[in-house]
């Protein structure tokens, strides 16, 4: 299926709904794994709105990327209650970690700030990291 | 069969929670899956016939069967950290399962809704207002006026709105609800819809917390009969802080850029497409059930101090021993939330700043824990309790570090819209990297110019420099639009007041 296609197909799923955009970039990000300049166009087609409107959208939202990074994510909360268990001591260890095989990103809270430092994968997460245990996850990411 | 209870909330689980349920059944006990009881630093923790244990690992399975495991608690609701907090929105955790209708029901669900719905709109709006109840998202608006608002206002059609964007650090009280009471929150909605008029709802959750939104869906979908013709429907964010503030959230629900919106108009009037909209945060609609039960609001108003009314869910985090969720009347002091409840610091070190209220909140000093829990008084202050998140930092945390690192979130998350906080706080990261390396910064290459008159043409000195910063923050307070750019001087000033060592 051609990716117009397909997004024709996404945004059909969604036409329902009032203000169908975020639903709409959440599932492409999905299926594609980025939001690119074709995958915009054919939003923009589908949803009867410009180009620079899209684009607008998706790069406000940290959530949407405009590339494919096919490698596998590591999310590190560094906001300020992981802070203040030594996240800050650990980065340095998971970059090691982390080297070009895993993309290390920092987020803002994961909501685990009573067991902190955490750190997600996909939709599963870690909490109480210490640096063995974050570059173990890294590693096997 | 031995029945073993176990929460499935997402701090559990990140703990290891699921090993423990797979290790309990596989010694052949039932295992329950309900919500937390808000002892983080217990979790994983399980509970048979009321007595618990924790924080379990698998291996620990054994000796819990045998009874002669280290790491029995004793009676879970006797444990003294429970025993001194008074539970109305969280009066479901550890009790229940998040999707169980006959648990709900058996616990009081529904209760304020029928009460709520047979009375006149009027009515219930009114209730709300006599329980003195204010948002719990930060701003700590009475919530009976808001809702009152948009009763009187005309428009096509009306919205509830529930601010589920937590995102400040520090704070889990929204997750743990949406994750542990799903159907609180929802019947709290349906009573606001009946209230002011609404049929349609949406929640706004971020995308940071996929186990609310795995929780929120279904049980949606099992109460969609229970709250008809009212409709909800879950929105997930995408990673903007900003978008926790109203009408950023708005706009991102409306498929837009999460800016904010210039005030006036207020939501309650042109809201969500223009439309009167009342935007809750969690912990304020999951407070309205109990607030409409039979003597609710006045329970609600007799609880509490001054104008804060009623009680507060207050999050301990960060180092802190005993961390989790505390819900207490408002008053109690900042002392015995960090000492007595928290147990001082988890890596055992002497407290040397906390920061009530998440990111924008102003560190406060270990002298001021007199402070106690009430809006008005850490207004007072100078610091805010914001959505309840208490974090604490022992004696090793560099506040310099943190006043920079609050400029650098606000200029990471800053949607754009206006200049104090899109330059601002830029400028504010820049300025504080010349205070901390000692230096005072030369003149430009435009200053320089003989034209430019009024420009110094010595180097500023570091004191000019931090009467700069005060200067830029006091800018960002009065000019910015919305609290992420005019609250961020908090933390910022308040660590240069309190430790001015940390900047040198």
């Amino acid at each position: 299926m051609s990716v117009a296609a397909r997004i024709d197909e996404i945004v059909a799923a969604h036409a329902h709904r009032e203000g169908p955009l975020l639903p709409v970039l959440h599932e492409v990000q999905a299926a594609f794994g980025c939001v690119d300049e074709e995958a915009e166009a054919a939003i923009a087609k589908a949803l009867n709105l410009s180009r620079a409107e899209i684009h607008g959208v998706v790069s406000f939202y940290h959530d949407f990327t405009a590339k494919l990074d096919p490698r596998p994510c590591v999310e590190l909360c560094r906001a300020e209650a992981c802070q203040a268990r030594g996240v800050e001591a650990l980065v340095a260890a998971a970059e090691a970690a982390a080297g070009a095989r895993v993309r290390l990103k920092t987020v803002y809270c994961l909501g685990l700030c009573s067991a902190s430092p955490a750190a997600r994968i996909g939709d599963t997460l870690h909490a109480r990291l210490d640096e063995m245990r974050l570059a173990r996850l890294i590693e096997n990411a | 069969m031995t029945l073993v209870r176990i929460s499935d909330d997402a701090l559990a689980l990140a703990c290891g929670a699921d090993e423990v349920a797979r290790a309990f059944e596989a010694a052949g006990c039932k295992v329950e899956r309900v919500s937390s009881w808000g002892m983080h630093w217990l979790e994983p923790l399980a509970e048979i016939g009321g007595q618990g244990w924790g924080p379990l690992t698998a291996g620990d399975v054994a000796s819990v069967l045998e009874g002669s495991s280290a790491k029995a608690i004793g009676r879970i609701e006797d444990h003294t950290f429970l025993a001194s907090q008074q539970r109305l929105t969280f009066a479901r955790a550890g009790k229940t399962r998040p999707l169980s209708l006959d648990d709900y029901a058996a616990t009081g669900g529904w209760m304020g809704l029928d009460r709520a719905r047979a009375m006149a709109p009027q009515q219930v709006v009114e209730e709300v207002i006599a329980s003195g109840l204010r948002g719990r998202g930060g701003a700590g608006f009475p919530a009976g006026i808001k809702w009152r608002t948009v009763l009187q206002a005309a428009g096509p059609r009306k919205y509830i709105v529930c601010n589920a964007d937590e995102g400040d650090s520090g704070t889990f009280a929204d997750r743990m609800l949406m994750e542990g009471d799903p159907f609180a929150l929802i019947e709290g909605m349906a009573i606001a819809a009946h209230a002011v008029g609404a049929l349609q709802g949406y929640i706004y959750v971020r995308s940071e917390y996929p186990h609310a939104i795995a929780k929120l869906n279904p049980a949606l979908d099992l109460c969609a009969a229970r709250i008809a013709p009212f409709v909800i429907e879950v929105r997930v964010g995408a990673g903007a802080y900003v978008c926790g503030e109203e009408t950023s959230l708005l706009n991102s629900i409306e498929g837009k850029r999460g800016e904010v919106r210039a005030k006036p108009p207020l939501p309650a009037l042109e809201g969500l497409f223009g439309c009167p909209t009342v935007v809750n945060n969690v912990l304020t609609l999951a407070a309205i059930p109990h607030i409409m039960t039979p003597g609710g609001a006045s329970l609600y108003d007799s609880l509490g101090v001054e104008r804060s009314k009623g009680t507060m869910p207050i999050q301990l985090a960060g180092n802190v021993k005993h961390g989790g969720l505390c819900e207490t009347a408002f008053g109690i002091t900042l002392g015995e939330l960090v000492h007595e409840i928290g147990g001082g610091t988890a890596t055992g070190r002497p407290v040397k700043a906390v920061q009530v209220g998440g990111p924008l909140g102003a560190y406060i000093r270990p002298d001021q824990f007199d402070l106690p829990f009430d809006y008005e008084a850490y207004g007072a202050a100078g610091a805010l309790i914001g959505h309840g998140g208490v974090t604490v930092f022992d004696d090793t945390a560099d506040m310099g570090g943190m006043a920079r690192f609050a400029m650098e979130f606000c200029a990471a998350e800053s949607c754009g819209k206006c200049t104090p906080c899109r330059i601002g706080s830029t400028r504010g990261v820049e300025l504080i990297d010349r205070i901390r390396s000692g230096g005072g910064r030369a003149p430009g290459k435009v200053e320089s110019l003989p034209q430019m008159h009024n420009a110094p043409k010595q180097p500023r000195s570091r004191e000019q420099e931090i009467a700069l910063l005060e200067d830029l923050c006091e800018t960002m307070r009065d000019a910015s639009l919305c609290a992420l750019g005019g609250f961020t001087p908090y933390p910022v000033l308040s660590a240069l007041r309190h430790w001015p060592e940390d900047f040198m």
